[in-house]
């Protein structure tokens, strides 16, 4: 088990390398002529085989933080509900429920991000070794 | 700051939450990991706040709403019960859900703010994106709800079958795929924005129907699904802000959700499939009948005492019916006794046996096992058969030969922890009663076994003082 988790953890290091090199050749080699929404779907793509090999490393014994801590970070989603909150009122017509559609998106994003972190947290600070 | 500057921390902020979840790859790991987690949240929010800084109106309201979300977040966390958990991160899925359709009707309202255009000319790239990313969010927002709901035992957790419901989830399907493709060639902004919300309508709807028809014995796989959904939400926004942070996260978490969804449905040989088409395991099952004249061996606390005070090893299997008896730590103490006595305890826990993945490890983490005395059913199994105690409780259907040896039986084929190996096999239960999957149990008939019928907890308790 333990030589397996090493193995996959060896395989994510090689795919996250792989996934910066691609990155950066794709960049190169097109100088910039490349729609942003394909260059954005090659980091996407390479982070889902990064996010399989790495998910498939972590033990079943941790599975319930693994859901609450994805779910966690899945809250980064909190980066538009900045924008939209900090919009300025001047902008457009739109602007006004912008805000307001930003505030409640940051309401409800900050509740996860500090629930899931400090519910992972108190959750890992169970798990211990024989005394 | 540069654009530059701010989509290098962005991808920063993502390469730390891949050793968030890196570290959960071991225990003694997993809290550094955790605290990179934070700190990746903590530079893509800074990054976005000082990248386009806002005005003061700006700053109080991201100050009000950190605060207002934040200290429910925290005070929930602190209070949860560990029991409570797969309700707990339900309602987390339905609230990243419904922040993705705020943040794309934010985008949507004021799309300079997030640089994809000026209302009703918005790019037909980042239209598709937030279309997508905005249907997603708001089914994963009803399907969570609904999951919480049943999880909490606020609704029934026997499936609703609605009649015609395949004909009507798909009818519903395309109406959101129609939608998406108005939208997307709309150019009036008052069109656009009228689409958008029956899109987030008729999604919500979606989210609804296709979970209501899921049993509560196949919750573990709706959680888990759900999470991935939650996932592909957030990169579906992230694809329309430009974000890498957002997008790595997206890929992470949907895939990491998918991988559960595909270990649970495996834990139970159920298809994914057939989980999502719904209708297996009500919420409670009736006793199993005809039972014809086959007899149980029953058993006191103190003759659970005796032999497992004369046996070298004995292996417990806990299932969710220990939970919520709340044993777990009578259960503990008696697992010392034990050791104290020179008995080797282990504990043996199948991949179903909480009510979402890893569970019953954080139930028992709280009871103070240490995670070293806990192994997975691949790695315990063999050991079944030079074991001298197998000590059920609160599991059912993990642990019925039937999956194994019984082709007609509705759960055949499904892995189970080989209990019935065990010289003696100790099972405590409430009654003769059917399990989750309402299927009989062959263990409870074998000469080998002896029922020791009783509250979980208290049956525990009686054995530490029978000691």
């Amino acid at each position: 088990m333990k030589a397996y988790a090493q193995e996959a953890a060896g395989a994510a290091d090689q795919a996250a390398t792989a996934a910066d090199a691609a990155a950066e050749a794709v960049s190169y080699a097109t100088g910039g002529a490349i729609d942003p929404t394909v260059f954005r779907l090659s980091i996407f793509v390479l982070a889902i085989f990064v996010g399989y090999y790495v998910v498939w490393s972590v033990t079943p014994a941790l599975h319930t933080p693994l859901m609450s801590v994805t779910n966690a970070i899945s809250s980064v989603i909190v980066v538009g509900a900045l924008l939209a909150t900090g919009v300025s009122l001047a902008d457009a017509e739109g602007a006004l429920w912008a805000k307001i559609f930003g505030f409640i998106a940051l309401v409800l994003a900050s509740v996860n991000i500090f629930g899931g972190f400090l519910v992972t947290q108190r959750m890992l600070a169970m798990y211990r070794k024989k005394k | 700051m540069t654009a530059n500057l701010a989509a290098i921390l962005y991808l920063v902020a993502g390469v730390l939450f891949i050793l968030a979840l890196r570290g959960l790859s071991h225990p003694e790991t997993s809290r550094q990991g955790n605290y990179f987690g934070m700190i990746g949240m903590a530079i893509a929010a800074v990054t976005t706040l000082w990248a386009g800084l806002p005005d003061i109106t700006g700053w109080v309201l991201i100050v009000l709403g950190v605060a207002i979300g934040g200290g429910i977040g925290a005070v929930v966390a602190r209070r949860i019960p560990m029991t409570a958990m797969p309700q707990l991160v339900a309602a987390f899925h339905s609230l990243v859900g419904l922040a993705a359709v705020f943040v794309a009707a934010g985008a949507l309202y004021a799309p300079e703010a997030f640089g994809i255009g000026h209302p009703g000319h918005i790019h037909g790239m980042s239209l598709v994106e937030m279309a997508i990313g905005v249907a997603v969010g708001a089914l994963t927002f009803t399907g969570s709800v609904i999951a919480f709901a049943k999880l909490d035992g606020r609704m029934s957790g026997k499936p609703i079958m609605l009649p015609g419901r395949h004909v009507i989830n798909i009818a519903v399907f395309v109406a959101l795929i129609v939608l998406i493709v108005l939208f997307v060639q709309s150019d009036s902004v008052i069109g656009q924005r009228a689409l958008f919300w029956a899109i987030t309508l008729v999604a919500l709807t979606l989210g609804g129907l296709i979970i209501i028809p899921i049993g509560g014995a196949d919750m573990p796989v709706v959680v888990s699904m759900l999470n991935s959904y939650s996932g592909w939400a957030a990169a579906g926004i992230g694809f329309t802000l430009g974000n890498t942070a957002l997008i790595i996260t997206g890929a992470l978490v949907g895939s990491s959700g998918a991988i559960l969804s595909y270990i649970m449905c495996k834990g139970m040989n159920r298809s994914f499939i057939s989980v999502i088409l719904g209708g297996f395991g009500g919420e409670s099952a009736g006793p199993a009948g005809d039972l014809g004249d086959r007899t149980v061996k029953q058993g006191s606390a103190e003759d659970a005492a005796f032999i497992m005070k004369n046996a070298t090893s004995v292996i417990i299997v806990p299932g969710y019916g220990m939970a919520v008896a709340q044993a777990q730590h009578a259960l503990r103490e008696m697992a010392d006794d034990l050791k104290r006595e020179g008995v080797s305890v282990k504990y043996a826990i199948h991949p179903v046996a909480g009510r979402m993945p890893g569970h019953m490890n954080v139930l028992l983490a709280e009871a103070q096992v240490p995670y070293e005395d806990v192994f997975e059913l691949e790695d315990i199994n063999s050991e079944f058969a030079q074991t001298d105690v197998a000590f059920v409780i609160g599991a059912n259907d993990v642990t019925n030969p039937a999956a194994r040896d019984d082709p007609s039986s509705p759960i055949y084929g499904m892995p189970i922890l080989e209990v019935d190996r065990a010289k003696t096999v100790l099972f405590v239960k409430r009654s003769l009663g059917s399990g989750y999957a309402g299927i009989d149990n062959t263990l409870f008939y074998k000469d080998n076994t002896m029922m020791l019928f009783g509250d979980a907890k208290k049956m525990v308790e009686e054995i530490v003082k029978a000691f």
